[in-house]
């Protein structure tokens, strides 16, 4: 350990995996530590299944038998990745793609006046869908054809809409769009998290249902993949291709100081070792005198003996539900996988329900997901802080990652990771850098 | 077969290497380490549906040995259970002056613990061509069909419109 390197990358979550392949694709000397004895961190999945129990402070029980413990790959985050967005992109650049196998997730639903439907994307389902009368069916049918056909380089498309200064308000009142629907648009189409969207730039809005759109074409079905054995196989695959091209890999290692002289990272120390580096890569629990609390994330995973009604007896899906459906701020969100992933053991689902904090009674806030369940075996629930960093790190050369959001896909976690590079090295990715094998003949 | 062991293993992450055995082709896929095995840190995709591991130490080196024992133990406790395990004594081509590891004392431990063994030189080449030989007669004739049905991404020239499996 006592060397010196150009990078320590503390933590190996995704973001950090997927900055220390970055870095030593770069050709930067990489030292990547965890304090954990397994890889993943905050996005790890966990195995075998007593380890979870353990996790959180219990045992296995006796008169449930869950099938065998090491079939289990419980994540601790629930997320999926959109097809055709950032991290299906930079994993087939970077080549760690070879490493992975993806299922797409079976079902996309949200939650109406009680009930769940299937979220709507194209003519035929808009036609279709119960979740609109018969002229808004239209409304939304012209819109999505709309959607379809806007081109940002092809001003003909837009219409006489500037979306580059419209607002989203303004896009859906041209077409007509009642509060309805464009709660189920904004939400679960576009995906956001809560109205403050209604006030931004129309493009915005144009660009996420357009990836929604395009990663539902890409394999049908709904716009999601799912990795096999589950999320935490992603920091797993990043690390190795961080490690061959040279990154040096320590786990179960602690981290007891980052040690700072004029201001300026020179090391990081554990125990009575120091490695020496110009500068630190790390997630927000490594460094808590230099983040800030934003706000906090309720996660329920539960263990489940049997699919989410009213999903066709999916293996796995997604419902949101927007939060003015009940009341809220923020969408709550649930998802579903299962044994077909390698997550569990056979005949076993996983569901898990999120949504950002709003009250001090938070497991009361996520019980419209519960309720979408039926019955559970076994309950963990999760309250975890959402951390930003208080500084870009110039000064410091600490690059510190943001938490992970309670978004249901991986393009913040993209953003933050190219952000993060940029910083760090002043320069942005430069793809080229990675050698890919020729085909195995 | 020699060059599996001596190619330049930086930017390789896999290797393949085809074995032939009677009327059957076994395609072996061998996943380069990457030295993440160095501080004990393999991650445990590389144990996902491996069907068969070589662990090698240095006969010139008792130090190599007991690593190679703890893997061994590593592999028991998370690979799936009907793994194929070879055990290979490595620098074999070296003068006997410098042999820390007898040959009977990684027989005996191999014997104990269900391993093929064998002691190869990468150099010159001694019983690597072999030992995958052996590895093949041990593993199951059918082509495994491990059943899960994910998929690989692969990137599209063209806009995304229909299914790319290539799986």
């Amino acid at each position: 350990m006592d060397e010196e390197y150009d990078a320590i990358v503390l933590g190996t979550g995704l973001k950090e995996c997927i900055l220390s392949g970055m870095l030593s694709v770069s050709g930067k000397k990489v030292l990547h530590i965890d304090r954990n004895k397994y890889y993943g961190g905050e996005s790890a999945s966990i195995t075998p299944l007593e380890e979870l129990f353990s996790k959180f402070g219990s045992t296995l029980p006796d008169e449930v038998t869950f099938g065998r413990g090491r079939d289990w790959n419980v994540d601790l985050i629930p997320k999926f990745l959109m097809a055709n967005g950032s991290l299906v992109k930079l994993l087939i650049h970077t080549g760690v793609t070879r490493y992975l196998e993806f299922k797409s997730v079976e079902g996309s639903y949200v939650f109406k006046g009680g009930k769940i439907s299937k979220v709507p994307v194209d003519q035929k389902e808009a036609l279709a869908s119960d979740l609109m009368g018969l002229f808004e069916k239209r409304r939304f049918r012209n819109f999505l054809v709309y959607i379809q056909e806007f081109s940002e380089a092809d001003p003909k498309t837009w219409k006489d809409i500037n979306p580059q200064s419209a607002t989203t308000a303004q896009l859906y009142d041209k077409f007509g769009l009642d509060p309805n629907t464009k709660d189920f648009t904004g939400h679960a189409l576009a995906l956001y998290r809560d109205d403050e969207y209604i006030n931004d730039l129309a493009i915005h809005t144009i660009r996420r249902i357009k990836l929604y759109s395009d990663s539902l074409a890409r394999y049908g079905k709904s716009p999601y993949l799912y990795p096999m054995y589950g999320l935490g196989e992603l920091p797993q695959s990043f690390a190795r291709l961080s490690a061959i091209y040279g990154g040096t890999y320590m786990l179960d290692k602690p981290v007891d100081e980052i040690v700072i002289e004029n201001g300026k990272v020179v090391g990081v120390r554990s125990g009575t070792e120091i490695a020496r580096c110009k500068q630190v890569y790390c997630d927000p629990s490594y460094v808590q005198d230099r983040v800030k609390k934003l706000n906090q994330v309720i996660r329920c995973i539960c263990l489940m003996d049997h699919p989410i009604p009213n999903t066709k007896d999916a293996l796995s899906c997604q419902i949101i539900i927007p939060q003015k459906q009940v009341n809220r701020k923020s969408d709550i969100y649930v998802s579903l996988v299962s044994y077909t992933h390698q997550v569990s053991a056979k005949g076993w689902f996983i569901a898990m329900v999120s949504t950002t904090v709003e009250t001090d009674n938070p497991e009361l806030e996520i019980k419209p997901g519960l309720d979408l369940l039926g019955s559970y075996k076994k309950k963990f629930v999760t309250v975890s802080d959402y951390y930003e960093p208080t500084d870009l790190g110039t000064e410091s050369q600490i690059f510190i990652s943001t938490s992970y959001d309670a978004t249901t896909h991986f393009e913040t976690v993209c953003t933050d990771v190219v952000n993060l590079f940029k910083r760090g090295t002043g320069e942005d990715f430069d793809f080229s850098k990675i050698k890919l094998e020729e085909e195995a003949s | 077969m020699a060059q599996i062991w001596l190619k330049d293993r930086v930017d390789s992450a896999f290797i393949t290497q085809t074995v032939c055995l009677d009327d059957v082709t076994i395609r072996f896929e061998i996943w380069d380490t990457a030295g993440q095995e160095r501080y004990h840190t393999l991650a445990p995709m590389y144990y996902r549906n491996a069907q068969a591991a070589i662990i090698v130490y240095d006969i010139t080196n008792q130090d190599t040995f007991g690593r190679a024992k703890s893997w061994v133990k590593e592999l028991q406790r998370m690979a799936p259970p009907n793994i194929v395990i070879a055990l290979a004594g490595n620098k074999a081509d070296l003068p006997t002056s410098r042999r820390c590891v007898e040959y009977s004392e990684g027989e005996a431990y191999a014997e104990e613990n269900g391993l093929l063994f064998m002691e190869t030189s990468a150099k010159t080449a001694m019983n690597v061509n072999e030992i995958f030989v052996e590895i093949a007669k041990k593993l199951p004739k059918k082509e495994v069909n491990n059943g899960q049905g994910g998929r690989r991404l692969v990137e599209t020239a063209e806009a995304p419109k229909t299914s790319n499996c290539c799986k």
